[in-house]
């Protein structure tokens, strides 16, 4: 039997993008090693880890447990894509002013989750953070410093 | 993940001609993705519901219908769900994590039936209806056994539809690890009183009697206390012994009754 073949195309951090590939790929290894985006992480085979966290129309989904060809014709962003040119994203920034990361492996995956629940609850607390950072395991820093990076970055997304 | 062929019907006829024995229906593949990934299924096709209109939430009076691709998040925040089952979007916001909400369906969960999922407890002491595309099914004759159900297999889930209580509450301990349910508990009182637990029994999701008669004479914490549950057909693995489980299937319905108000 041959392979079964997909067409999968979206918009990707802005702009569009297509290949042809076998229907069993992931949408995380499409965007790693198709796309060649590298950004977004795998940490585990069981859809607990967070580390490949990205956002489809605004909202934070495991791009590890989703097909490519899933994703058509939505808008996938990564974390490649949040910054305003030069201009790190604010979450991006208040994770580098209060050493929210360690190794960094989490922090991509940390940081779109982050962006979504600060973007659905501006107010959130520091119980709601940690709580809606359960999807993302970090082995480094004991969640402190991403707790007080999400709440600085809170403060500078609602100020604007 | 061994090769497949990816289907998206854009009807339930569509999706239900295409069912066979190779075939797997895909809702948000919360579950069949990752038992894929470990090769644990190997379906030659999956056939994705994302386009058949399933999706949505409607007070039918006395019952609130939930369409099968709806997802935990949106029962989460729905305010139909807040004003009528308060306890179902308070189940709902337990699921996993934001990512797994963000993705996973009702319908998907109700049909894996795993003996530590949420949604199947809310069914049976809600005395859920599970609407397909070919029959209704009550909840009690729907769970059949662990990941076990009465779905034949050219059947689709449409729609399940809860009665509503005057009062119901769910209380979860959660596995630490998985997020799953060590021991969940949905107390649902109308009539009588309902106490559906999932995590615990070796065949998947029961009532249990003991307990129910219990709170249906007098509805109130200290009314567990007396009743002896025990751990016989309870799961025992590296998480929790079967009389752990025993016991925190009482703490968890003294919780849901609190919870009751
Ligand atoms: C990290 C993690 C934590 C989780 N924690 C919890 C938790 O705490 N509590 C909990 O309850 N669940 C939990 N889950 C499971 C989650 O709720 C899943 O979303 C759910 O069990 C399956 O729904 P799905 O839409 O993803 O279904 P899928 O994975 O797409 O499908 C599951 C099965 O149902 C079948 N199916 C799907 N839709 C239909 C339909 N309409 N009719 C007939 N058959 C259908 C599929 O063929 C498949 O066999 C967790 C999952 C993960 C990955
Ligand atoms: S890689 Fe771990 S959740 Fe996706
Ligand atoms: S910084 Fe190393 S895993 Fe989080």
């Amino acid at each position: 039997m041959g392979e079964n073949m997909a067409n999968v195309s979206f918009t990707f951090n802005g702009g569009s993008v297509g290949a042809e590939v076998p229907d069993n790929t992931l949408l995380v290894e499409f965007i790693r090693e198709t796309l060649g985006k590298t950004g977004t992480h795998i940490g585990c085979d069981t859809s607990q880890c967070g580390a490949c966290v990205i956002h489809i129309n605004g909202e934070s989904v495991k791009s590890c447990t989703m097909l490519a060809v899933m994703a058509n014709g939505q808008d996938v962003t990564t974390i490649e894509g949040i910054a305003d040119g030069d201009k790190m994203h604010p979450m991006q920034a208040a994770f580098h002013e209060n050493h929210g990361l360690q190794c960094g492996f989490c922090t991509p995956g940390m940081v779109m989750s982050a962006i979504e629940l600060v973007t659905r609850n501006p107010a959130a607390s520091e119980q709601e953070i940690r709580e809606g950072l359960e999807g993302n395991i970090c082995r480094c820093t004991g969640y402190h410093n991403i707790v007080k990076s999400v709440q600085a970055a809170a403060q500078v997304m609602a100020e604007k | 993940m061994y090769q497949t062929n990816y289907v998206r019907a854009s009807s339930i006829d569509g999706a239900v001609a295409k069912l066979d024995d190779e075939a797997k229906l895909l809702a948000g593949g919360m579950t069949l993705l990752p038992t894929m990934k470990q090769r644990l299924a190997s379906p030659e096709t999956l056939i994705d519901l994302a386009d058949c209109g399933l999706a949505g939430i409607e007070d039918l009076g006395d019952a609130l219908k939930i369409g099968a691709m709806t997802r935990h998040v949106d029962v989460e925040t729905s305010e139909i769900v807040a004003k009528s089952i308060p306890a179902l979007a308070v189940l709902a916001a337990k699921i996993g994590d934001r990512q797994v909400r963000n993705r996973g369906t009702i319908g998907g969960s109700i049909a894996n039936n795993d003996p530590s999922a949420c949604y199947p407890s809310a069914a049976l002491a809600l005395d859920a209806t599970i609407h397909t595309n070919s029959r209704d099914i009550a909840a009690d004759d729907f769970f059949v056994g662990m990941f076990e159900t009465a779905l034949e297999e050219n059947e689709i889930i449409i729609a399940i539809s809860f009665s509503k209580p005057t009062a119901a509450a769910y209380a979860k301990f959660p596995n630490p690890a998985s997020r799953y349910a060590m021991v969940g508990v949905f107390v649902a009182k109308g009539d009588s009183v309902s106490v559906a637990v999932t995590g615990a029994g070796e065949d998947g999701v029961f009532r249990h009697a003991g307990l129910e008669a219990a709170l249906t004479s007098s509805f109130s914490p200290e009314s567990v206390e007396p009743v002896t549950v025990s751990g016989d057909e309870m799961i025992s693995d590296m998480h929790a012994a079967s009389d752990y489980r025993a016991h925190l299937v009482k703490e968890m319905t003294r919780r849901a009754v609190a919870a009751c108000g």
